[in-house]
């Protein structure tokens, strides 16, 4: 029972990470309709820009080793975010008129070009990712510990979650997000700005990958220039998983991700892990292919 | 038609003879050896200190007038800690720069890739740290310089039980790797025998960073001990995650874990701790004494046990050249297989009759986050 309870925990701070990434691709679907394969590789931008940022940023600051968390990782969000949109100006965006193939095998390459130019620039090696959050436990009973990073990383994903939710629902930004998802040509017969909307777009999902990042790499602090591939396909799978353009249905997916592969890991074996998340996402494709929330969309012929 | 054929044809030619005459070209003067080792990837400081510690004895070597006339030139490819880019590298020694012997890897997996090729080749290959059983059954051309894993998973569960008092234990093995699998049946075979228990076995795989879901599922069985026989990036990881979680038992390791990373990674919470190795430069022995200081003068930091094997593998792979008279694959493969009672820095190295290394054990501890030299133990 005890046991039970603490895989949960587990589960539930990996899960609310793959959440976080889980967003940026469901919203990227959302606006432009194709997956961006990248996303995963600038959550891995992010957590380097943390390493190469936190031990200046903490000595700029002194001790408030709160502050300091949080200005890192503004700073991330800030370096993704003109990482995505710059992405999206060069790769996409002269694309946009293209068959959506053309491109899905761009977004792939984008991400090859991260990852290599990223070996490269930062060394294929592991580093170690400094300390932002002080590990301690909160809760410290015999048999249930609640580590300050696993807190850190659900509150931190929860807020975002909310503000993500609020920019979407409740401002203009998000009407006409939201606008231009449902159809492009009619939302610019509105007067919208399609343009800055996608741009938009790219910022929020990857300041949310940078966020997440930063949140991954406190818990798990090793990091290289590869880390981002299998964190980026499980959130890939969370997105399709909960409804592919629907960010309830990111955030459900997410979790779900997020617990099965901590369950699966304790009860099973690690051995079944990725098998068992890759048949989820087959499973999901096969019988309901708009995902738990997401939903049927009937192709226009 | 037959003019198109002629062009390519003459393209192909040119082609190849410029691949050929790219190839390094043996000088009279020079011996060349090849080394394979993983100077990228997740166990980067392994290849490192083996290079580091393989080039000293090249140059002391040298410096010294060389063997048989000739100085050593050494050749060195990166792994990047892939098997498939060992079996690519050792192709490349072999084929294109035609090396009289090979020496590398530390991960049991690579050496496993390469050995076979080395083998079909005759080239006679001396492992400097894969302690896995297997890697020099490959064939007659393959040896080591380091302890094998049923050593080592003996002695360490004769520590577990013996020194440290424990009787229960639990294993966290990686799936993927050969040096883990077999480090933890040969500790889990000798901790049954001496009488102990292990009350539960996880598995993790390499490159992952999430342990808790199966730290958790340990913790739930109550050991007294953990033993994680893996490479010291995850080790680290999984002793820190392992402390979060409340778990402050003793976690034991074997030469996986010999890499200042480990402390690095693991900080604080790897207090309580131990593992074996091949060499400690805290040992009070005056050739290792020699050895650490003109490491430090070198490359400014203290020689740890691979680079430490780095170098006698080197040594003994020269050695055998010197007392073979020649560098033809046969005989010096005979050499190498004659070693016997060779002063290395790991110890008086003999090499048995199933090509592997009779050598002392090393025991050392981590205590208020520094690595303490525990003690010696003799084949």
């Amino acid at each position: 029972m005890n046991q039970l309870l603490q895989q949960i925990i587990n589960g539930i701070s990996l899960g609310s990470i793959y959440a976080l990434i889980a967003l940026g691709y469901t919203m990227i679907y959302g606006i432009l309709r194709f997956i961006n394969f990248a996303h995963g590789d600038v959550f891995m931008i992010g957590a380097f820009v943390g390493f190469y940022s936190a031990p200046h940023i903490s000595k700029l600051v002194g001790g408030s080793i709160i502050f300091s968390g949080i200005l890192v990782m503004l700073l991330a969000m800030l370096i993704c975010s003109l990482l995505g949109v710059t992405i999206e100006k060069f790769a996409y965006k002269p694309l946009r008129s293209r068959p959506k193939l053309t491109v899905l095998i761009t977004a792939i390459g984008v991400s090859l070009f991260l990852e290599y130019g990223g070996q490269l620039i930062f060394g294929p090696d592991p580093k170690l990712f400094p300390t932002i959050v002080p590990s301690m436990a909160v809760v410290d009973t015999q048999n249930l510990v609640i580590g300050s990073n696993s807190i850190v990383a659900i509150v931190t994903a929860a807020i975002l979650m909310l503000i993500l939710r609020f920019i979407v629902f409740n401002t203009k930004m998000g009407a006409a997000m939201r606008a231009v998802s449902y159809n492009h040509q009619a939302a610019a017969l509105m007067g919208i700005n399609i343009n800055s909307i996608i741009s938009f777009t790219f910022v929020l999902g990857s300041s949310l990958a940078a966020a997440a990042a930063i949140l991954y790499s406190s818990v798990y602090p090793s990091i290289n220039p590869l880390m981002g591939i299998f964190p980026g396909l499980k959130a890939f799978i969370a997105a399709v998983l909960g409804g592919i353009g629907n960010i309830y249905g990111a955030a459900l997916g997410g979790l779900i991700i997020g617990l099965t592969e901590t369950f699966v890991t304790g009860y099973l074996s690690p051995t079944y892990r990725d098998a068992i998340s890759f048949g989820i996402l087959i499973l999901i494709l096969l019988f309901k292919p708009s995902g738990i929330m997401g939903k049927f969309e009937a192709e226009k012929v | 038609m037959h003019r198109r054929k002629k062009i390519l044809s003459t393209v192909i030619i040119a082609l190849v003879s410029l691949i050929i005459s790219c190839g390094q070209q043996a000088d009279q003067n020079e011996i060349l050896i090849g080394e394979y080792s993983s100077l990228t990837g997740t166990t980067a400081t392994y290849g490192l200190s083996t290079h580091r510690g393989l080039m000293m004895a090249v140059d002391e070597t040298n410096n010294a007038g060389g063997i048989l006339g000739k100085k050593i030139k050494l050749l060195t490819e990166d792994t990047q800690s892939k098997p498939e880019e060992a079996a690519t590298a050792v192709t490349k020694l072999i084929s294109r720069d035609r090396v009289v012997g090979v020496i590398g890897e530390v991960s049991s997996s690579r050496s496993l890739a390469a050995a076979p090729i080395c083998q079909a080749n005759k080239i006679p290959m001396i492992t400097n740290a894969s302690t896995n059983p297997e890697v020099t059954k490959k064939g007659d051309y393959i040896f080591r310089v380091c302890f094998i894993d049923p050593f080592q998973g003996e002695i360490m569960a004769k520590f577990t039980f013996n020194s440290l008092g424990l009787k229960r234990a639990a294993i966290l093995k990686d799936i993927k790797n050969d040096y883990s699998i077999g480090l933890a049946q040969f500790f889990e075979e000798s901790f049954k025998s001496l009488g102990g228990e292990i009350v539960a076995t996880q598995a993790y795989s390499e490159g992952d960073a999430d342990f808790k879901a199966q730290l958790t599922a340990l913790k739930a069985a109550n050991p007294e001990a953990v033993i994680v026989p893996g490479y010291y990036t995850e080790a680290a990881l999984i002793v820190k995650q392992a402390r979060e979680l409340n778990m402050n038992m003793p976690f034991v390791g074997g030469d996986g874990w010999d890499s200042g990373k480990l402390i690095e990674i693991g900080g604080e919470s790897m207090n309580n701790s131990y593992f074996s190795t091949a060499f400690s430069s805290d040992d009070p022995d005056p050739v290792v004494q020699n050895f650490a200081q003109k490491y430090h003068q070198l490359y400014g930091e203290k020689p740890d046990a691979l680079a430490a094997l780095g170098y006698d593998a080197g040594l003994i792979m020269f050695d055998a050249i010197k007392r073979a008279g020649v560098t033809e694959s046969s005989k010096l493969r005979d050499a190498i297989a004659a070693t016997k009672n060779f002063r290395g820095v790991t110890g008086l190295i003999t090499i048995d009759q199933h090509r592997n290394a009779l050598k002392p054990i090393v025991i050392l501890a981590v205590e208020n986050g520094k690595l303490v030299y525990k003690e010696t133990v003799q084949p």
